[in-house]
């Protein structure tokens, strides 16, 4: 298990860190499904067998094919590669790394100490029955977080319709900085001061 | 009547409160109604007081009406009162009167301007804090009405107030009025702090009682009364506001720099005339002052051009004669003077008014001439004024008023020969410049445009009125030489002591023949220079040393250049350069500061999306740090 | 199932959390930032189910399915953000996107 984890972690480790330093998109994307992929190893190893399949399914499976889609429409060319060398200088990464590195730090530091009285790093983990698990989930999402669940729907209903509302017109070629069309407010504004309906 | 005094003063509050508000929904009829009908009315009144109080006097010839008390702090408390004497009683029947005619006069007058409203609303305000004034019981009381009839001053000398000329003008007759109210006002503290009461009548018992002959105090607060009344009566040195004042429209002029306003200050000396009483140096000042300001202001007179500055400078000496008459305690002879004088000063503005209409809005009398041929009923109206102005012995009221003030700058117990010879000079000025005035402006050859004489019943109608004053209002009181009748003095005896007399060299009787002759003098030196030879004043003008001691008397000997260069340039220096001290910096620096902040911190707003993150991830490390190495 | 002390877990999420900050802070690619934030995103994540294995409560697990449903919507929702803003401005450079400001 011991072994398992950590060749996990470190595969999700590299394959962000590839992630975030290749050129093309498409690769970096990929890479991602690879992390995400690892990670999900690394959720069954501390006893969460439920959520590593979510990890794959949906994460993996589901926001990560979105984002193909996505770039997919956006089709990136090689002027856009070239760009991204271009962006990608060492000296941009001076102050971010810098920044990130304190904050990794940190939390290194605070691990080691011992961290929070009663917090993560400061006892052994309890040992638990991962079929068990999984039920206590299925419990606790139809009862205590009955609330939580509900919202969350409502929250992907928004996402929804904000996705479906701005893409709307995107197979149309956009006119370059014509003016306004006629959308709901002002048609609405109009209306209402000819003192009509819509 | 006796009971409603103040009915009168109320008139024409009414009047300027429903022109104010009201006004300018009402149409030009009921401005003008408004405008001049109470006037009247309040004279009405005031001549049915003046008769009930001639006819059944009330105790100890004065009566005093509360109406309210003003306020209380400690034992101070002082009230509004009117005040009801005989001098009260005349000063109230001029104002009202002459007012009240000139008003009606000012209907027609003033029938084209925008401003109509305006100006009939600010001469109901004056009119009001005149009577005020003279009605006052209470020192505190006469200052609201003494600062009202400056603020109606300012107002109406800057009635065109769109001409930047008008509203300097404006400016500083209330600067140099000022000067002298400032006196005033540290006169009363005075007279508060060592008299106890502000109550006029009070005041001067206590006066009386505790301050002696001849006492400092008595002669400071004399000296400081009469600052604040050489301000408002435009004596030297606080006279060169009155001649920049002919800015205002002539009825303005007419009434409150003839007739009215100017004499507050007699009417302020008379009142305390106890002070004056007690000090004979302040007396002498007085006197002086009057004399001195008589004749500067008299061949200042003869040399201006402007008709309306004639007549200013006219106003300045006449009133210099009230105020001689102040200096050797001749005090109902100053009050006679005033009264015969607001009859033909108001006349003569009120017609030079016509003359300048009718010529288009000239004032320039070198451009008139052989007016009294386009001009026929005014030029015998300004003629009137004109010889009541010069004392033409007998026929007008002006002969008989100079005539007792002259009488008793000699007879009185504190006259001089010289103020006596002052008088007498001057009465030959002032008919040598008021005939220089008519014979320019009506005969010889017409040196400017056609004079358009078209004038409204109501424009004519209160100078015949005033015609007739300047011609019997003389008869009340006659000389010794002409019958002695003594009717006026005897009426004001109860407010106004008379002098004592003394003995003299000469009687009375000679100085009054002396005078006749001068004013006869005058006029006929001014037919020889101005009218049948202009020649002969020609030739007189030409000669060098001439012209410049023209140019100073027109230029009024120099006040305004003086003034100007001692008191206006040095605070317009000081003002210019104390403008970016310290104080003006810290609170621009205030202002600077924010502008600096803003500036700086509208750098951090550069749209850069990842220079937000890195700020956040700065602020969360920073965070973090803290809470982790605590 | 769980010899692995969750400590280690936590150590992971936040190298993992770490790496997307990089990201976020160093590319200019919308595209790229938005990918590194799923990267911060699944470090969180990764932090509560190591909390919920280290109390034995199945409430990490839960908290881990809303960020999930989260990351969802909010994906979304950028994606076609990014989709407009590419057709308007013709680029996906967020430096260029300052204009956006005013």
């Amino acid at each position: 298990m011991t072994v398992l984890f950590f060749v996990a972690a470190a595969v999700a480790v590299i394959a962000t860190g590839m992630v975030i330093t290749t050129r093309k998109a498409i690769h970096a994307l990929l890479y991602l499904v690879i992390s995400f992929l690892a990670l999900a190893l690394v959720f069954y190893v501390l006893g969460a067998p439920f959520v590593a399949a979510l990890e794959v399914i949906i994460y993996a499976g589901a926001i990560m094919v979105l984002f193909l889609f996505a770039l997919m429409l956006i089709d990136p060319g090689r002027a856009d590669e070239a760009r991204e060398r271009e962006w990608m200088r060492p000296r941009a990464w001076i102050i971010p790394s810098v920044l990130t590195a304190a904050l990794l730090f940190e939390l290194i530091y605070v691990m080691a100490r011992g961290g929070v009285p009663g917090g993560l790093a400061s006892g052994a983990a309890k040992a638990i029955d991962a079929a068990a698990q999984v039920k206590a989930v299925g419990i606790s999402l139809f009862g205590p977080y009955l609330l939580g669940v509900e919202l969350a729907s409502v929250l992907l209903l928004a996402g929804l319709v904000a996705a479906h509302r701005l893409t709307q017109g995107l197979d149309r070629p956009e006119e370059e900085d014509a003016a306004p069309a006629e959308d709901t407010w002002r048609r609405v504004r109009r209306a209402g001061r000819r003192g009509g309906g819509i | 009547m006796l009971h409603f005094p103040w009915l009168i003063p109320l008139l024409p509050v009414l009047a300027f409160a429903a022109l104010a508000i009201f006004g300018g929904r009402m149409s030009r009829r009921t401005q003008s109604l408004i405008g001049a009908a109470p006037c009247g009315a309040a004279a009405v009144l005031a001549l049915a007081t003046a008769v009930s109080f001639m006819a059944v006097p009330p105790a100890g010839h004065a009566s005093d009406f509360t109406l309210w008390i003003w306020f209380h702090i400690g034992t101070f408390a002082p009230r509004i009162a009117l005040y009801l004497d005989p001098l009260s009683v005349i000063m109230v029947l001029v104002v009202t009167c002459v007012g009240f005619l000139i008003l009606l006069y000012s209907t027609w007058f003033m029938r084209g301007d925008e401003g109509y409203r305006r100006f009939f609303a600010y001469m109901n305000l004056f009119i009001a804090s005149m009577l005020l004034l003279v009605l006052a019981d209470d020192f505190l009381f006469l200052l609201v009405g003494w600062e009202g009839v400056g603020l109606s001053s300012f107002l109406l000398i800057g009635f065109w107030y769109r001409e930047r000329a008008n509203a300097a003008a404006a400016r500083k007759a209330f600067i140099v009025t000022r000067v002298g109210d400032t006196a005033l006002l540290v006169g009363l503290l005075l007279i508060f702090t060592r008299l106890g009461s502000l109550n006029i009548q009070t005041a001067m018992g206590a006066a009386q009682h505790q301050w002696a002959q001849g006492a400092a105090v008595a002669t400071a607060a004399a000296l400081l009364v009469m600052g604040g009344a050489i301000g408002k009566s435009a004596q030297l040195p606080l006279q060169t506001w009155l001649p920049d004042a002919m800015a205002g429209p002539t009825p303005v002029s007419a009434l409150i720099h003839a007739a009215t306003m100017v004499t507050a200050g007699v009417y302020l000396i008379a009142r305390t005339h106890v002070l004056f009483d007690l000090s004979p140096t302040a007396r002498l000042v007085v006197a002086v002052i009057g004399a001195v300001t008589l004749l500067y202001a008299g061949l200042s007179a003869l040399a201006q051009n402007d008709i309306k500055r004639v007549l200013a400078y006219s106003t300045i000496s006449q009133v210099g004669y009230m105020f001689l008459a102040l200096g050797v305690g001749a005090w109902s002879a100053a009050i006679f003077h005033f009264l015969t004088h607001a009859f033909f000063k108001a006349l003569l503005f009120l017609a030079a008014g016509l003359v300048i209409k009718a010529m288009g809005e000239e004032h320039d009398i070198r451009k008139m001439g052989g007016l009294r041929r386009d001009l026929p009923v005014v030029f015998w109206l300004f003629v009137i004024g004109a010889a009541a102005l010069s004392a033409l012995p007998l026929v007008t009221a002006g002969y008989y008023s100079k005539d007792l003030i002259i009488d008793q700058a000699l007879t009185a117990q504190h006259g001089s020969i010289w103020l006596w010879l002052a008088g007498t000079i001057g009465a030959l000025i002032t008919s040598l410049y008021a005939f220089r005035l008519v014979f320019l402006v009506f005969f010889g050859e017409r040196r400017g445009g056609p004079a358009v004489g078209l004038f409204s019943r109501r424009a004519l109608a209160p100078l015949f009125v005033l015609a007739f004053g300047s011609i019997v209002a003389g008869w009340i009181q006659l000389p010794a030489l002409w019958g002695g009748w003594t009717w006026f003095t005897n009426f004001l005896a109860p407010a106004l002591p008379l002098p004592a007399a003394r003995h003299v060299a000469f009687s009375g009787a000679a100085a009054s023949v002396i005078l006749a002759l001068v004013s006869l003098a005058g006029i006929y030196l001014a037919y020889l220079f101005f009218g049948r030879q202009p020649a002969a004043g020609r030739a007189l003008a030409a000669r060098p040393g001439f012209r410049r001691v023209e140019a100073a008397a027109l230029g009024g000997w120099g006040f305004d250049r003086f003034y100007d260069a001692a008191f206006v340039r040095p605070f317009l220096w000081a003002a210019h350069h104390g403008k970016g001290d310290v104080i003006d910096r810290a609170v621009s620096g205030i202002a600077w500061v924010a502008a600096a902040l803003g500036r700086g911190l509208r750098l951090t707003q550069s749209g850069r999306l990842r220079y937000y993150l890195a700020a956040a991830a700065l602020g969360i490390v920073v965070f973090v740090a803290v809470g982790v190495l605590r | 199932m769980s010899a692995i002390s969750p400590v280690y877990g936590l150590g992971l999420a936040g190298v993992l959390f770490v790496l997307g900050l990089l990201g976020v802070l160093a590319r200019r690619n919308l595209i790229f930032i938005l990918a590194s934030i799923e990267v911060m995103l699944n470090a969180a994540g990764l932090a509560f189910i190591a909390a919920g294995a280290r109390f034995g409560q199945a409430d990490g697990q839960v908290m881990f399915l809303f960020i999930l449903a989260m990351a969802a919507a909010e994906v979304a929702v950028g994606l076609a953000l990014a989709l407009r803003i590419r057709r308007r401005f013709h680029t996906l450079d967020v430096d260029d996107l300052r204009k956006l400001r005013d």
